[in-house]
C-alpha cells in the first residue's frame, strides 16, 4: 500500500534523445493509474523507470514515501507483469511464483501459503505442477499475475499485459484485472496503447505523447473535455472529427483560426440545424456496420465550408467526417446527408491543437 | 510423394542399403578380425565369419595390451582418452558458456572487441600454433600430464559463438523478471540460463567429446610416458611394428574399443543432441 509520486522525471539517452521530457504524476494509495499513448510515446520507458529497469536522468521517483532513484528493482517492493509474461520456461507454475520469495529467503511454509492463496484467487490450482509451455495464453497471463500477487508488493506494474491475448480473452482478463485490483487494493500502474483498455481500467488516466503528458484526469472527464487535439483524437473510437475553422460560424468567440472537434457519436443526421450548432453537408463515401451501430464516412460536400487541417497519424483524412448512427439504419453510399451537432457537444481548440477553448 | 507404386520404394532402399553396407563393412571386418587368431589373419585369408578367440583377445587387449609396442594395457589408454575427452568437452563448455554470458548480458568497454578476439581464434587451431603452445606447456611443466593434454585445447570459439547465439534469443524480459525477483547475475545464470541451455550443452558435449577423443597430434607431441598414451595413439603404435608380425587381432580389438565410447555418447545423447540443434521455441 503506497503512493507513487513522480516529480519532473526525465530520461535522456546518451545519444541525446529525450525519451521522457519531465513528467510529474501522483498516484494515490490503491489507485489504478493507466498510462496510454501511441507506440514510442515513452509510456513503457516511464513504467520501466518506476520498476528500476531503466535509470532516470532527472527528477525523483517516490514509492511509499521513499525516493527510489538509485534502488535496485528487487528492493523497490514492486511487482511487474510483462507483455510476454516472462515466465521461467523450465520452472513449474508453482516454482515460477515461489522463485522471487525464495530469493528473499522466505520460509517454505509461508511461500506455500502465499502461492496456494494466489492460485486459489486466480483459479490456477490444478496447473501448479505444469510448465509454462503447457499452458494457454490466458493461463500464462494468470501465472504472471500470480507471480506478482505472491510478492504482496506496494505497487503492481503492468506493461501491456493483455496485448498477446485474443480479443475475447482480452476483455475477460481486463475485467478480472480490475476486480482483482479492487480486491487487493494495491496501487497499480498500467501501460497500454489501447484506449478502450485505458478508459475501462483507469482511476487516473495519463495520456502521453512524445515523452510528455498531454492530459491527466479521470477517464470520463478526459473523454468529455479533452485538453488537446491529440487527446481528442486518441481517446474515443472512432476518433473525434477535427476540422479547421476560419473565424466564422461557431468559432465566433475564438478569434482567428481554431480547430473544431465533434465526436462521431454526437452527430445526428437531421434536416434542421440546432441553434448555434454545427451543420455539415456530406456525401456518404463508406459505411461500416458493426451491428449495434453503424459508422458513416462522409466527405464534406462544399470544400469552401471550412479549410481542413493537415492530417497526422491517427487523425482523419482531410475533409472526411465520421458519423455514428444507431443500428442498421443509415444512408446509402453516394447519398447526400446533412449532419448536425448541438452546440454543447462541440469542442474547440486553439489552432496549434495544444489548448482547449471553452465554448 | 505419397504415390503408391509397387517398386516405388525399392530403388531408394537399395541405394540406402548399399550405402550402409559400404560404411558398415570395414567395421564388421574389424570386429571379425579381432575374434581370430593372429596367424589366421596373417596368412592373408581371413574368413568373414567370427572366430573363436574373441573373448580372450579382448581380455588380453584391455588388461595387458601388447608388450612389444605400446607396453601398456589398452584399458589404461582408454582411461587416458576418456579423461582427456571429458576434460576437453567439459572445459570447453564451461569456459565458453561463461564468456558468452559476459558478452551477451553485460555491457562493458570493448565488449565487441572481446567477442571478435574470441571469434578469430577459430582460425588458430592447435596445428597452427603448435610450437608456441608446446613451449608454454613445457615451461609450465605440464608435459606428460592430464592438464597438459586438456588445458591447451579447451578454449573454444565455436562453443562461445553457439552459446552467444542462443543467449541472444533469451527474451530480455526474462532477465528483468529475474532482477525484480531479486536474482543477481550469478543466480540468474544458475537458476535460469543454465537450465535453459541444457539441450545446447548436450549437443555441444557430443561434438566436443568426439573432438577430444579423436585428438592425435597434440597427445603425440606432449606425451612420452607409456602410461599417458591415449588410445588413438595406441592403435597407430600397435600396427607400426618392426621386424615382427603385427598383432592384428589386438590392433583390431583396440580399434573396436576406441569406437565404443564415442558411439555410446552419441547413442545416449542423441535425443538431446537433435533437440539442441533444432529447437527454437524458448
Amino acid at each position: 500500500m503506497a503512493n507513487v509520486t513522480l516529480r519532473d522525471v526525465r530520461k535522456t539517452y546518451p545519444s541525446g534523445f529525450e525519451a521522457i521530457k519531465g513528467i510529474g504524476l501522483e498516484v494515490g494509495d490503491g489507485q489504478f493509474c493507466v498510462l496510454v499513448g501511441p507506440s514510442g510515446c515513452g509510456k513503457s520507458t516511464l513504467l520501466r523507470m518506476v520498476a528500476g529497469l531503466e535509470t532516470i536522468t532527472g527528477g525523483d521517483i517516490d514509492i511509499g514515501g521513499r525516493i527510489v532513484n538509485q534502488v535496485e528493482p528487487a528492493e523497490r517492493d514492486i511487482a511487474m507483469v510483462f507483455q510476454n509474461y516472462a515466465l521461467y520456461p523450465h520452472m513449474s507454475v508453482y516454482n515460477n511464483m515461489a522463485y522471487g520469495l525464495r530469493n528473499r529467503g522466505m520460509a517454505e511454509p509461508e511461500i506455500d501459503t502465499r502461492v496456494q492463496e494466489a492460485a486459489r484467487i486466480l483459479e490456477i490450482g490444478p496447473m501448479l505442477g505444469r510448465k509454462p509451455g503447457q499452458l494457454s495464453g490466458g493461463q500464462r497471463q494468470r501465472v504472471a499475475m500470480g507471480r506478482a500477487i505472491v510478492r504482496q508488493p506496494k505497487v503492481f506494474l503492468f506493461d501491456e499485459p493483455l496485448s498477446n491475448l485474443d480479443a475475447k480473452l482480452r476483455i475477460a482478463m481486463r475485467v478480472e484485472i480490475r476486480k482483482l485490483q479492487r480486491r487487493l487494493k494495491t496501487t497499480s500502474i498500467y501501460v497500454t496503447h489501447d484506449q478502450l483498455e485505458a478508459m475501462t481500467l483507469a482511476d487516473i488516466l495519463v495520456v502521453m505523447n512524445g515523452g510528455q503528458v498531454e492530459q491527466i484526469g479521470d477517464p470520463l472527464s478526459i473523454y468529455q473535455k479533452p485538453a488537446t487535439t491529440f487527446v481528442a483524437s486518441f481517446i474515443g473510437a472512432p476518433p473525434m472529427n477535427l476540422m479547421a475553422l476560419r473565424d466564422s460560424g461557431v468559432g465566433a468567440e475564438a478569434p482567428g483560426e481554431s480547430i473544431l472537434g465533434v465526436r462521431p457519436e454526437d452527430i445526428v443526421i437531421s434536416s434542421e440545424t440546432p441553434a448555434n450548432g454545427l451543420s455539415l453537408n456530406l456525401t456518404v463515401e463508406a459505411i461500416e456496420r458493426v451491428g449495434a451501430e453503424t459508422y458513416v464516412y462522409g466527405v464534406r460536400a462544399k470544400q469552401g465550408d471550412a479549410p481542413t487541417i493537415s492530417t497526422k497519424a491517427g487523425e482523419l483524412p482531410p475533409n472526411e467526417v465520421i458519423v455514428r448512427v444507431p443500428g442498421a439504419v443509415g444512408p446509402a453510399i453516394g447519398e447526400p446527408i446533412r449532419a448536425t451537432a448541438p452546440r454543447e457537444k462541440l469542442h474547440l481548440f486553439a489552432s496549434d491543437g495544444r489548448k482547449r477553448i471553452e465554448l | 510423394m505419397v504415390e503408391h507404386r509397387r517398386f516405388g520404394n525399392l530403388l531408394p532402399h537399395l541405394v540406402l542399403l548399399a550405402g550402409v553396407a559400404i560404411v558398415a563393412f570395414p567395421v564388421y571386418l574389424a570386429i571379425i578380425a579381432s575374434t581370430h587368431d593372429n596367424t589366421v589373419i596373417a596368412n592373408g585369408q581371413m574368413p568373414l565369419y567370427p572366430g573363436s578367440h574373441g573373448l580372450e583377445t579382448y581380455w588380453n587387449t584391455i588388461v595387458s595390451g601388447t608388450g612389444r609396442t605400446t607396453r601398456q594395457a589398452v584399458g589404461v589408454m582408454m582411461l587416458n582418452s576418456l579423461i582427456m575427452a571429458i576434460g576437453i568437452a567439459v572445459g570447453k563448455i564451461a569456459i565458453s558458456i561463461i564468456s558468452a554470458y559476459a558478452i551477451v548480458f553485460f555491457a562493458f568497454p570493448f565488449r565487441m572487441t572481446a567477442f571478435w578476439t574470441i571469434f578469430i581464434t577459430l582460425m588458430l587451431p592447435v596445428e597452427v600454433r603448435i610450437f608456441p603452445t608446446y613451449k608454454i606447456t613445457s615451461d609450465l611443466h605440464m608435459l606428460d600430464s592430464y592438464s597438459g593434454l586438456i588445458l591447451p585445447l579447451i578454449a573454444s570459439a565455436t562453443a562461445t559463438l553457439l552459446f552467444r547465439q542462443f543467449f541472444m534469443t533469451v527474451p530480455k524480459e526474462l532477465v528483468e523478471a529475474s532482477k525484480i525477483d531479486g536474482a543477481g547475475p550469478i543466480r540468474f545464470f544458475w537458476d535460469t540460463l543454465l537450465p535453459l541451455s541444457v539441450t545446447n550443452i548436450a549437443a555441444l558435449f557430443v561434438i566436443l567429446f568426439i573432438y577430444g577423443w579423436n585428438q592425435y597430434l597434440w597427445p603425440l607431441l606432449i606425451t612420452t610416458r607409456d602410461d599417458m598414451q591415449t588410445i588413438v595413439i595406441g592403435i597407430k603404435k600397435i600396427i607400426d611394428v618392426r621386424d615382427a608380425l603385427t598383432e592384428w587381432q589386438v590392433a583390431m580389438a583396440t580399434a573396436v574399443l576406441a569406437m565404443l565410447p564415442p558411439v555410446a555418447v552419441v547413442v545416449l545423447m542423441q535425443r538431446l543432441f537433435v533437440k539442441g540443434l533444432i529447437e527454437t521455441e524458448k
